[in-house]
C-alpha cells in the first residue's frame, strides 16, 4: 500500500512532465481540482480514487462532447490563500473550464469567495460548511455532499424518536463544531421542544482532553449525547468514554461517525449502538450504489471510503452539466448546475435551483462490531432534500443578489 | 576652585550587606579623582549609584549643586555626566566613528529622526573627537575588530562626545597591556587639563594611580578610610594594612613614579 | 469530593506525556541552546515506531519492550539528525538553528506518510489493563494510574542522571555555562550529541506511552509542539523540575477548565504561560538568561552603507523589469508575482525587528494576520470603503503590536520569543473562537477590493507599490538615526542607556512599526484573496516568515527580501510534485548546513574570497552596501 503510493508519486511527478498523456485527437476538457491531498491524505487519496474512476469510464465511453476529460489534481497545503492562488493559474493558465475539490471548509469559503467574484464555476465536493451555500453563498458556487445541517438534521429527527430529553453535546471548538451542535438543537427543538442541553463541550480541534471531556459529561447525567469530534479525537473519546462506562445506558448521535475514515481506524473498539450519518458500503447490492462499490473493488483492489463515492459522484455531477451546458462556457456551466438532475451513484440527485445545494443524502444507521471492525446496521438511505430549511428560510439566509 | 560632584552620607545594603557605608566626598571642578580599594571595597556599586544605575539605600549625590539622586542614566547623562565601562560596550556592528556618531545624534535629541541618513550627520564632530583620542585614521574601521585598547579610547571618545562636565571612569586601564595604561592615563590628563572636564576614576593598577590622580580616596569594607595625595595615601599606615602591608604595591608604584 | 479526586488523577496522567516530551525539549535547550521544533515530529515517530513495535512483539514483554525500544530508537534517529543537520551550523548566528530543525520537520513528515500510510492509527491496549479501577467510586482507567505512578519514577531517574552522575553534572555545567565544559576537557561534540540524543528519546517514549490513550498520527507533530513549549516556557527553559511542576499545573488545570468553562480550551495554556511570564519572567525554575545571549551572538554583524549607485542602478532596473511584467508575463505571473511581493513584505517587517532590533518574534503573524482581519471585519461589519479599510488595517496592527510589545519587551531573548508567541495564539484563539463577529474557521469572506483596483494587473501595480515602497521604508530606516538607535539598542543596551538613548522606547516603536508593516502586508494579502481565514494567524505563518528572514540572512540588509522571493519561488514549483514536503525539508536542511549565514550572507562571503579583482579590504566597503 504504502509503496503503491509511492510509485503512483513518482508516477504523478512523471506525468506532470510529459503533459498531455491523454493525447486525443481532440482537446481535452480540463477541470480543475483542487485539495488538501498531503494535509488530509487519508480523505483525499479515497476521494482522489473515485475521481479517477469516474474519469476513466467517462473517457472509455468517448468523453463529454466528443472531447476526453482531463482534470489537473494541484495541492493547496490546506491553505486558503494557496487555493484561490492556484484556482486563478488552473482558470487562467492550465485553460481549465470550471473548478472542483476541496475538503476542508474555510478553503472551501474562499475558493467560493473567488469563483464568485471573478465567475468562475465551482463545484464544492466535500465541504461540509452551512456558509457555502447559503450565508456566503453565491451565483457561481455549488455543492454536493449533504451539509452539516442537512446530516445534523437526520440525527436530530432519529433523536426525537426516542424518550431521551437530556442532551450532552460534545463538539471541536471551532466553525464546524458549532454549526454541528446548532443545527441539531435547531432541529431536535422542533421536533421535541421539552428536550434541554444538561452540559456542552468544546474540545480544542485535535488536542482534546478525552479524560476531562468524559468525566465532565458524566456529571451532567445526560439521557443522550451528541457527538461530533472526529478523527483522533474521536479515537481518545470513545476510548475514555468507553473504559469510563459514559456511553452504558445512553443513547449516542455521532455526526460522520460512521464514516469509514473515521469508522476503521477504531477497529475492534469502534462504539457500539451509536445512530450515525456514515457509508456502510460493505451492505451495499444493487442499486447504482452497489454497482459502484463492485467497480470500485474491482478496479482498485480496495474498498472504497464515503470520500471515494463523493469523488466518483463530483465527476458525475460535472460531466451531467457539460453535456446539459452543451458547451464549456462559463455562463453555460453554470446554467446547467442550477437545477442540474444527476443519475447519481447514490440515486438521483438535484442542485436546487434556490441555493446550488445537491440533493444528495446520507446514510443512517446504527453501529455494531463485525469481526472486530465497526460497521453501520439497520441503515437507510436519507434522501437529502428532505432534511432542509424551508425555502422561505433558505431565501432569508442567502445574501440578495 | 568649586565642587563639582559631591556625595553625602551616600549608603547602600543589599539585605543584610552593607556595600557602601556613608560615604561623603567632594570632586572639584577640573580635578582627577581616584577612588581604589581591594576587590569588593564597594568600588563598582559606589559607581553604579552615582550614573544612577542602582539607586541608594540613603544619602544623596548633588552635581553641580543640584540634587541627582535618584536620578536613572540617562538622565544623568543629559545633565553632563559622561562614563566608560570596566568592560568595553560598544556597538559591534558599526564603524568606529559611527559610535561616537551615535552619542552625538543622542545629545542633540535626534534619534527618532527617520529621514536623513545617519552616518552623514555630526561626523566631522565625531571625527574631532577621534582626533582627540588619537582614533581618527581608524574611523571607518569596523569597530568589530579593534585592538582592546583602541575599543578603550574610542569610549572615551564616546563619553566626551556630549561635552561633559564630569566625566566617570570604571577601571579605565583595565584588560590592557602597561604600555597601553600609561597612554591612556596621559590621554585622559591631557583632556583633562584642556577641556576642564572633571574625573572620577577607579583604578587597580598603583602605577596609574599615583601616577596621574591629583587626589586619591580609599575605599574599604564600603567606607572610605583615608584621603589625600599620592604621598599621603602612601604613607597612611591603615591604607598601607588594608593593602597587606602594602610595600610591594607601593614600591613599585615609586619607581614609576621617579 | 470524589470527582474532585477523579479530576486531579485524570490531570496527572495526563501530565505523563507531556513531561517526557517537555523535559527533552529542556535538556536539549539548556545544553545545546537550540530551540528543537522537530521535537514534535521525534515524539509522533515514537509514537509510530512504537506501534510497529507492539504489533511484532505480543504480550507484557512486547508492550513494556515496545516502548523501551521506540524510545531508543528515536535517540539513536536524534543521533543521526544531531550529527547530519545540526553540527555544522553550532557556529551560526543563535536560533539559526531553528530553521534546520524546521527542515527536518517537514521531512519526517513526508516519511512518516511513506512509511505509515495515510490513516490515522489507534494505540493498542496495554495488556491487562483495559478498563478501569473505581477510586472513591470514580471509575478510572487502569492505563491512567499506571501512568501517574510510572511518571514521578521517571522523573526521579532523570534527578539521580543529573545529580549523581558524570553525565549529570555535565550536562548542568554546560547548562549554566558552555565554556566551563570545554574547561573541564570534554568533548563538547560528543556532549552535545549525547543531550541531544537524551532529548529525543524522552519524546520518543512520550510518544510511544501516549498510545494506549489515543493512537498515532500525522497531525500529532504539530498538535503537541505547543503545549510542550507552553510547559518548557512555564517551567523555564532548561529546568526539569520546572517542566515536571508545568506539565502538572497545565494538565490538572486543563482538567477543571474543561468541567467549568468548556470555551477555555484554546485560550487556557497561554493565559496561565503569560500570567506567569509577568510574575516570573523566566519560568518558575528558569535562570535569568546571560545578556546578548541571543539574537546577536556570534560574528558581529558588519556595518551597513546605503546601497552604492551601481547598486542602485541594478536594483531600478530590476524594478522596471518587475513594473513591466503585465507585458511579457500572463496573467497568472501577475498573481503570483502579487503574493510573492506581498510575502516579502512581510518577511521584510519582521527582518527589521529580528535583523536590526535583535528581537525574535515566534509570534508575527499575529500582525499580518491581525492586518488582515482588521482590514475585513470593517468591510464586513461598517461597510467601510475598501481604501480606507485598507489604510485602517496597518494602524490596527500596530495597535496590537504597540500593546504586546509593552508587555513583552519586560522580557529578553526566547523568553520574549515565546511570549509574542503567547499572544499570536491568544489573537489567534480569539478569532478561531469568536464567531459571531470573525466567523470563525469558516474566516471573513467576499472581501474585494474597489472596483478600480478589481483586476489583476491594477492590483499587481497597487501591490508592487505598496510592498516595494514598503521594503524601501523599512531599508531607509536602517539608515536614518532611528535605525542606528535600534541597533545601538542591540549592540549594547548598557552603552547606549548610558549614552540618553531610551532603548525600550526605541524597541516598542520598531515592535510597533514591523507590526504596521506586517499589517500593511496582511492588507494587501487579504484584498487579493477575497477572504482571510484564522489560518493567517496561525504559528505556521509566523515560522514561514521566521525561516526565510534566517535562510535569507538575519545580518544582511537584503537578507528577508531574498530569502522571501526565493522561498515563496521554489513553493511554488515544488508543490505541483507529490512528495514536496521531503524536498522542501532537505532543501532547507542544506541552505542550512552549506550557508550558515544564509544566502545573502554566504554569497557575500564567497563574493569577497572569489570575487574579482578585488582586495580583502576593498570588498569589505564595496559588498557591505548590498
Amino acid at each position: 500500500m504504502q509503496r503503491k503510493t509511492f510509485i503512483k508519486g513518482l508516477i504523478a511527478a512523471g506525468a506532470l512532465a510529459t503533459l498531455p498523456l491523454t493525447a486525443a485527437a481532440q482537446d481535452p476538457i480540463i477541470i480543475g481540482e483542487i485539495n488538501h491531498y498531503k494535509r488530509m491524505a487519508a480523505f483525499a487519496e479515497p476521494y482522489k480514487m473515485g475521481m479517477e474512476l469516474a474519469i476513466e469510464e467517462t473517457n472509455a465511453a468517448g468523453g463529454v462532447m466528443g472531447r476526453p476529460l482531463e482534470f489537473i489534481f494541484r495541492d493547496d497545503q490546506g491553505e486558503p490563500g494557496e487555493a484561490v492562488k492556484i484556482a486563478e493559474e488552473l482558470m487562467t493558465r492550465d485553460g481549465a473550464v470550471m473548478l472542483t475539490g476541496t475538503i476542508l471548509s474555510n478553503v472551501g469559503l474562499a475558493i467560493s469567495s473567488f469563483a464568485g467574484e471573478k465567475g468562475y464555476v465551482y463545484l464544492a465536493s466535500e465541504p461540509l460548511a452551512d456558509s457555502l451555500v447559503w450565508a456566503a453563498g453565491n451565483p457561481y458556487t455549488f455543492r454536493l455532499r449533504s451539509s452539516t445541517f442537512m446530516q445534523a438534521a437526520m440525527l436530530a429527527e432519529a433523536a426525537a424518536k426516542t424518550n431521551a430529553t437530556r442532551f450532552a453535546t460534545i463538539a471541536p471548538n471551532y466553525a464546524y463544531g458549532k454549526d454541528a451542535v446548532a443545527a441539531f438543537k435547531e432541529n431536535l427543538l422542533k421536533l421535541k421542544p421539552e428536550a434541554e442541553f444538561v452540559a456542552e463541550q468544546w474540545p480544542a480541534l485535535f488536542k482534546i482532553d478525552a479524560g476531562a471531556e468524559v468525566q465532565a459529561l458524566e456529571r451532567a447525567k445526560p439521557d443522550a449525547i451528541y457527538n461530533v469530534t472526529f478523527g483522533p479525537d474521536l479515537a481518545k473519546f470513545v476510548r475514555d468514554g468507553t473504559d469510563r462506562g459514559l456511553f452504558d445506558g445512553r443513547d449516542v448521535y455521532g455526526l460522520l461517525s460512521g464514516e469509514p475514515e473515521y469508522l476503521d481506524p477504531l477497529g475492534d473498539e469502534a462504539p457500539e449502538g451509536w445512530t450515525v450519518t456514515g457509508f456502510p458500503w460493505y451492505d451495499l447490492e444493487g442499486g447504482p450504489d452497489g454497482e459502484f462499490v463492485k467497480t470500485y473493488q474491482a478496479r482498485y483492489d480496495d474498498y472504497p471510503r464515503l470520500g471515494s463515492i463523493v469523488g466518483y459522484m463530483t465527476v458525475q455531477s460535472i460531466v451531467a452539466a457539460l453535456e446539459k451546458a452543451g458547451s464549456t462556457e462559463t455562463e453555460a456551466i453554470r446554467a446547467a448546475f442550477e437545477g442540474l438532475e444527476v443519475d447519481s451513484a447514490m440515486g438521483p440527485i438535484v442542485f436546487r435551483e434556490i441555493d446550488n445545494q445537491s440533493t444528495m443524502g446520507a446514510y443512517v444507521g446504527t453501529t455494531a462490531l463485525q469481526d472486530g471492525k465497526g460497521v453501520m446496521v439497520d441503515w437507510e438511505y436519507k434522501d437529502g432534500a428532505n432534511y432542509l430549511p424551508s425555502d422561505e428560510e433558505v431565501r432569508a439566509l442567502r445574501p440578495a443578489q | 576652585m568649586s565642587v563639582i560632584l559631591e556625595t553625602r552620607g551616600l549608603t547602600k545594603n543589599f539585605g543584610g550587606l552593607v556595600a557602601v557605608d556613608d560615604v561623603s566626598f567632594a570632586l572639584q571642578k577640573g580635578e582627577l579623582l581616584a577612588l581604589i580599594g581591594p576587590n569588593g571595597a564597594g568600588k563598582s556599586t559606589c559607581f553604579n549609584m552615582l550614573m544612577g544605575q542602582l539607586p541608594p539605600t540613603s544619602g544623596e549625590v548633588y552635581l553641580d549643586g543640584d540634587r541627582i539622586t535618584g536620578l536613572g542614566p540617562r538622565q544623568i547623562w543629559r545633565l553632563g555626566v559622561g562614563r566608560t565601562f570596566q568592560i568595553t560596550a560598544t556597538y559591534a556592528s558599526m564603524t568606529v566613528v559611527e559610535n561616537v556618531q551615535m552619542a552625538l545624534l543622542s545629545h542633540n535629541g535626534e534619534i527618532f529622526r527617520v529621514l536623513p541618513f545617519a552616518h552623514r550627520m555630526y561626523r566631522d564632530q565625531a571625527l574631532a573627537l577621534l582626533d582627540m583620542v588619537g582614533m581618527a585614521a581608524q574611523a571607518d574601521r569596523h569597530c568589530a575588530v579593534l585592538a582592546y585598547g583602541d575599543l578603550k579610547r574610542m569610549e572615551l571618545a564616546i563619553a566626551l562626545a556630549h561635552e561633559p562636565k564630569l566625566l566617570l571612569m570604571d577601571e579605565p586601564t583595565a584588560g590592557m597591556a602597561p604600555r597601553e595604561r600609561v597612554a591612556l592615563m596621559e590621554l585622559t590628563a591631557r583632556i583633562v587639563a584642556e577641556q576642564g572636564v572633571s574625573v572620577l576614576f577607579t583604578e587597580h593598577d598603583m602605577d596609574v594611580v599615583f601616577g596621574h590622580a591629583h587626589r586619591i580616596m580609599v575605599l574599604n569594607r564600603g567606607a572610605l578610610i583615608a584621603e589625600g595625595n599620592a604621598a599621603e595615601i602612601r604613607a597612611n599606615p591603615l591604607v598601607q594594612e588594608v593593602y597587606l602591608g602594602g610595600g610591594t604595591v607601593f614600591g613599585g608604584a615609586e619607581t614609576t613614579d621617579a | 469530593m470524589e470527582f474532585f479526586v477523579a479530576q486531579i488523577l485524570t490531570g496527572l496522567a495526563n501530565a505523563s506525556s507531556l513531561f517526557l516530551v517537555a523535559c527533552g525539549l529542556s535538556l536539549i535547550f539548556g545544553v545545546t541552546r537550540i530551540v528543537n521544533f522537530a521535537h514534535g515530529s521525534l515524539y509522533m515517530l515514537g509514537a509510530y515506531i512504537g506501534l510497529t513495535l507492539m504489533e511484532a512483539l505480543p504480550g507484557h514483554f512486547g508492550f513494556w519492550g515496545s516502548i523501551l525500544l521506540a524510545g531508543i530508537a528515536v535517540g539513536l534517529i536524534g543521533v543521526v539528525i544531531e550529527m547530519l543537520v545540526l553540527r555544522p551550523v553550532y557556529r551560526a548566528p543563535e536560533l539559526f538553528q531553528l530553521v534546520a530543525t524546521f527542515g527536518v520537520i517537514l521531512v519526517i513528515q513526508d516519511l512518516a506518510l511513506l512509511i505509515w500510510g495515510p490513516e490515522d492509527q489507534l494505540g493498542p491496549r496495554a495488556p491487562g489493563l483495559r478498563g478501569v479501577f473505581r477510586i472513591m467510586g470514580e471509575p478510572i482507567p487502569k492505563y491512567d494510574i499506571v501512568l501517574l505512578i510510572i511518571t514521578p519514577f521517571i522523573a526521579l531517574a532523570l534527578w539521580w542522571m543529573m545529580t549523581r552522575t558524570r553525565l549529570g553534572v555535565l550536562v548542568r555545567a554546560a547548562t549554566q555555562d558552555r565554556e566551563m565544559v570545554g574547561a573541564l576537557g570534554v568533548n563538547q561534540a560528543w556532549l552535545f550529541t549525547g543531550v541531544f540524543a537524551l532529548g529525543s528519546a524522552l519524546a520518543g517514549l512520550g510518544g510511544a506511552l501516549q498510545l494506549p490513550k489515543g493512537g498515532a498520527d500525522l497531525l500529532m507533530d504539530f498538535t503537541i509542539l505547543t503545549p510542550v513549549f507552553v510547559v518548557v516556557v512555564i517551567g523555564g527553559m532548561g529546568s526539569l523540575p520546572g517542566a515536571y511542576l508545568a506539565a502538572i499545573i497545565i494538565s490538572v488545570l486543563n482538567v477543571f477548565g474543561v468541567t467549568y468553562i468548556p470555551q477555555s480550551t484554546l485560550v487556557l495554556m497561554f493565559i496561565v504561560m503569560i500570567v506567569v511570564l509577568m510574575i516570573r519572567p523566566y519560568g518558575l525554575f528558569g535562570r535569568e538568561e546571560v545578556a546578548g545571549e541571543h539574537g546577536q551572538v556570534g560574528e558581529p554583524e558588519e556595518p551597513i552603507k546605503p546601497a552604492s549607485a551601481k547598486v542602485r542602478a541594478i536594483v531600478a532596473a530590476g524594478l522596471a523589469m518587475l513594473a513591466l511584467l503585465p507585458l511579457y508575463g500572463g496573467n497568472f505571473a501577475l498573481v503570483l508575482t502579487t503574493d510573492i511581493l506581498i510575502f516579502c513584505l512581510f518577511a521584510a517587517s519582521l527582518h527589521f525587528l529580528l535583523g536590526l532590533g535583535g528581537m525574535v518574534s515566534f509570534g508575527h503573524a499575529a500582525y499580518y494576520g491581525g492586518g488582515a482581519y482588521v482590514a475585513a471585519l470593517l468591510v464586513t461589519w461598517t461597510e467601510t470603503p475598501m481604501e480606507l479599510a485598507f489604510l485602517l488595517a496597518p494602524l490596527g496592527a500596530g495597535l496590537i503590536a504597540i500593546v504586546v510589545g509593552w508587555v513583552c519587551l519586560r522580557l529578553t531573548g526566547v523568553y520574549f520569543a515565546m511570549l509574542t508567541l503567547a499572544f499570536a495564539q491568544l489573537l489567534w484563539s480569539l478569532v478561531w473562537q469568536w464567531q459571531e463577529v470573525t466567523g470563525g474557521d469558516d474566516g471573513q469572506v467576499n472581501i474585494w477590493p474597489a472596483d478600480w483596483l478589481n483586476d489583476n494587473t491594477v492590483y499587481f501595480y497597487f501591490a508592487l507599490i505598496f510592498s516595494v515602497g514598503g521594503i524601501l521604508t523599512l531599508r531607509h530606516l536602517a539608515h536614518s538615526p532611528f535605525g542606528y538607535a535600534l541597533r545601538a539598542a542591540r549592540d549594547s543596551k548598557r552603552q547606549a542607556e548610558a549614552t540618553g538613548i531610551d532603548t525600550r522606547r526605541v524597541q516598542l516603536l520598531a515592535f510597533t512599526f514591523a507590526g504596521f508593516m506586517g499589517g500593511l502586508a496582511g492588507a494587501l494579502f487579504v484584498f487579493s484573496k477575497g477572504s482571510v481565514f484564522p489560518n493567517e494567524l496561525e504559528i505556521v505563518r509566523s515560522f514561514d516568515a521566521l525561516i526565510v528572514v534566517f535562510l535569507g540572512g538575519v545580518k544582511t540588509l537584503a537578507g528577508g527580501v531574498v530569502g522571501a522571493g526565493f522561498f515563496k519561488g521554489v513553493e511554488d514549483v515544488l508543490t505541483r510534485f507529490e512528495y514536496w514536503r521531503l524536498v522542501m525539508g532537505l532543501l532547507i536542511i542544506f541552505v542550512v548546513v552549506v550557508a550558515p549565514e544564509g544566502i545573502v550572507g554566504s554569497l557575500r562571503r564567497a563574493w569577497r574570497r572569489f570575487g574579482p579583482g578585488h582586495s580583502q579590504a576593498d570588498t569589505a566597503t564595496e559588498e557591505r552596501r548590498t
